[in-house]
């Protein structure tokens, strides 16, 4: 073996950084999904009457469906009896400030490398801890509530703004769109749910942490996001799971709602535990992220940085519903030894002048695979849609896979779809030409790999961009640190 | 500073270098020349410890140390510096990030402190107007969409920001106006010191009215069959390699 090669499989079997997990007192309940759970779990949340129709109604239509097969990926069977629907932190604290805040959670954000604290004071950044499904913490609520926005759990949410969450929920994903989503509908615990009133701006970047702490425990996290007219908001919402042997499933589903000229940027920096080197263990990642440009001129931008699970099944979508709306997805995503990931988008152009960009950077390495799947489908009535796809695969190595799907359908001629794909290879010569410079072949990878993908890093907020840098390096970095 | 010794190199199988000596005392010029495919870059390359290449025998040692114990970072960190032939283009990686990251390592090598930002982009000023380097080329990518002179001129800056102990330029004049070929050499020039050394692979003599060598070789089928002081190059320029070719039995 050549010696690059050998570093590259050095640099690119390194173990997960963030593999360890909190000790917090945790309220399970019983193991297995029948409609007596979803009783349980909606009287546990005390939840308005409508949730147990909408549940319920899941249930059923999940009941009748499969697991989708379709997907470029290995699927181990899932017992979903063998799952428990619900945890919770047994005393439901809501702090004032960080002393009161249980120190060992304090100290996995931490090791994270997200000091809560240093977030909240220099980045301006309310943050809604989700510590498995209940939140724990939210900050900058009052500064918030001034604007008149509505940024809380989702459980706070169905208490305090019933209507509201009824008006919009499953407006872009309805309950029986495909087996997953079914699913969380049904079950979903928690989640967050922000409201943008009309005409205002967000004064800071909204942001989530998701992670998922109790053993065996399904995370079926929800986001509702509305923008009302002409309003706008950055959402960011980042993850880091505790190494784990056992799989573990994430089907989450995130709706976006945006009205007559609202502008929503949803961003993501998705690093659940991938599993060790040899595949064992691993987050199943199946996510449902939809957005819906309802009104004229509005616009939804998704942004993700994907490194993490074992398998991963996403296809953050919009549908351009009114006129001149806009959709975006820049993607990236990572995959090392045996992840396996099928992740994409969807843009489905309704009105008329809509327009999407999809820009999608895949980097495989090890034994990994990694396909993007796109469809891009321009309706009848759409008159001059235009899409513009651009789809990379970088390979490290030649053990591993990138795949291209796009899909693309046009209902009429005034409409312009055009597609570019390129496959590269890592570049010897590359990091020949760092290594002169006495920059390290480890440090010259993370260096070129970020390059490759600084179309997409470039449209993060600035700070998650350097986390997201950072993330990218660690994921392809081997016994060094 | 440098000295070769008997170096024999292949690739593939296929012999490139058939026994190289070499010489290189500190402060010292030296040229080396050759028809196409004589094997210039190689030696180059192997000086610079680029992989792909079997050592078949031969030793070389830098500033006294065993050059093939050295991985390439090593060997730059060190002080050997290679201005590429072809400078390769990294997207998306932006100059200023690349050089600060090859300079700091440097830096880190020697045990001082890396440089701040702000330090830095003083020193990238102070070394751009000594190359005359447009601000507009350290603003773009490594090498993305430079024209092919100021991919070497590029070389010479990163050279002017390293200051290192033994300079290998493979044909850094080549594509340059008569202009850059002049910034370039003072570029060398300004380097020149007692303690620091230099290697220029090249093709014209031009190159070497500004950058005026102690001895040229001449490179052929993978050794150095004639070596001489700064009148060879003129030589060659007049009378080509045919003679050499035929001295040597081609
Ligand atoms: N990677 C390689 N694989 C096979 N042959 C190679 C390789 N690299 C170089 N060679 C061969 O080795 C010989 C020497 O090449 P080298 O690039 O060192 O020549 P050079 O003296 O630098 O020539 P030029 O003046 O054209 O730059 C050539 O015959 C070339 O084809
Ligand atoms: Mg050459």
């Amino acid at each position: 073996m050549k010696d690059q090669d050998k570093v590259l499989k050095e640099v690119t079997q390194g173990e997960y950084k963030y593999g360890f997990y909190t000790d917090i007192e945790t309220d399970i309940i019983a193991k297995g999904l029948n409609e007596t759970v979803i009783r349980t779990i909606w009287e546990k949340k005390k939840e308005p009457e409508f949730m147990l129709e909408f549940r319920l109604n899941a249930y059923r239509k999940w009941l009748k469906m499969k697991m989708p097969d379709w997907a470029y990926l290995k699927i181990p069977a899932i017992d979903f009896q063998e799952i428990s629907y619900y945890a919770a932190p047994r005393k439901k604290p809501k702090y004032e400030s960080l002393d009161e805040v249980d120190p060992e959670l304090i100290d996995t954000f931490n090791k994270l490398g997200i000091p809560l604290e240093e977030q909240m004071h220099l980045a301006g950044v309310a943050v809604d801890a989700v510590m498995d499904s209940v939140s724990v913490k939210t900050t900058f609520k009052e500064t918030l509530a001034e604007k008149g926005i509505i940024f809380c759990s989702f459980s706070e949410a169905l208490q305090e703004h019933p209507d509201l969450v009824r008006k919009y929920l499953s407006m872009a994903v309805p309950v029986g769109d495909n087996y997953f989503a079914a699913l969380n509908s049904a079950v979903f615990s928690d989640g967050s749910f922000c409201y943008i009133p009309r005409g205002v701006r967000c004064p800071m970047e909204l942001s989530t942490y998701f992670r998922i702490n109790a053993a065996n425990t399904g995370q079926f996290e929800r986001t509702l996001i509305i923008a009302d007219e002409g309003s706008y908001v950055s959402y960011l919402e980042g993850c880091t799971a505790p190494m784990r042997d056992e799989n573990q499933l994430h089907a989450a589903v995130v709706e976006i709602i945006a009205l007559g000229h609202a502008e929503v940027k949803y961003s993501t920096v998705q690093n659940w535990y991938p599993g060790d080197k040899n595949g064992k263990g691993g987050i199943y990642n199946f996510v449902t992220k939809r957005g819906i440009c309802r009104g004229k001129s509005s616009k939804i931008s998704w942004t993700q940085v994907e490194t993490g699970s074992a398998i991963t099944w996403k296809y953050p979508s919009c549908i351009l519903l009114g006129d001149n709306s806009v959709g975006e997805f820049y993607s990236v995503a990572l995959t090392n030894n045996h992840q396996q990931a099928d992740t994409g988008t969807k843009m489905i152009h309704i009105g008329r002048n809509t327009k999407s960009t999809i820009v999608s950077k895949g980097i495989s390495a090890g034994v990994s695979n990694n396909s993007y799947r796109g469809l891009v489908k321009v309706m009848p009535r759409a008159l001059n849609a235009r899409n513009f796809s651009q789809c990379d695969s970088l390979l490290m190595g030649d053990r591993c896979g990138a795949h291209t799907f796009p899909y693309i359908e046009v209902g009429n001629k005034s409409s312009v779809v055009e597609h570019e794909a390129t496959t590269s290879k890592i570049g010897e010569d590359q990091i020949f030409y760092c290594n002169q410079r006495g920059i390290s072949t480890e440090d010259a990878i993370g260096m070129i790999v970020n390059g490759y993908a600084r179309e997409v890093l470039n449209k993060l907020p600035m700070e998650f961009a350097v986390e997201a840098q950072k993330l990218l390096a660690i994921s392809l970095e081997g016994s060094v640190g | 500073m440098l000295s070769i010794k008997n170096l024999c190199v292949s690739i593939e199988g296929k012999e490139i270098l058939t026994g190289i000596n070499l010489e290189v005392r500190p402060g010292e010029v030296h040229a080396i020349m050759g028809p196409n495919g004589s094997g210039k870059s190689t030696l180059a390359n192997v000086l610079a410890g680029r992989e792909g290449y079997e050592i078949t025998s031969g030793e070389i040692t830098f500033e006294g140390e065993d050059l093939f114990e050295l991985s390439p970072e090593e060997r730059a960190r060190k002080g050997i510096f290679l201005s590429f032939q072809y400078p390769v283009e990294i997207p998306g990686v932006p100059m200023v990030t690349f050089l600060k990251t090859s300079v700091n390592e440097h830096r880190k090598f020697k045990g001082e402190k890396p440089l701040t930002a702000g330090e830095f982009l003083k020193l990238m000023r102070e070394k751009k107007q000594m190359v005359e380097m447009d601000t507009e080329l350290t603003n773009r990518s490594v090498n993305e969409g430079f024209s092919g002179g100021e991919k070497k001129k590029n070389e010479i800056f990163q050279m002017a920001l390293l200051e290192p102990r033994l300079s290998i330029l493979d044909e850094t004049d080549s594509g340059l106006d008569i202009d850059a070929l002049k910034i370039v050499a003072n570029g060398v020039n300004a380097l020149k010191s007692p303690g620091r050394s230099t290697i220029v692979i090249t093709h014209y003599q031009r190159l070497l009215d500004y950058i005026i060598p102690d001895h040229v070789h001449v490179l052929y089928k993978g050794k150095i069959v004639k070596s001489a002081g700064r009148e060879l190059a003129l030589e060659l320029e007049e009378k080509g390699y045919e003679w050499i070719k035929q001295e040597n039995g081609n």
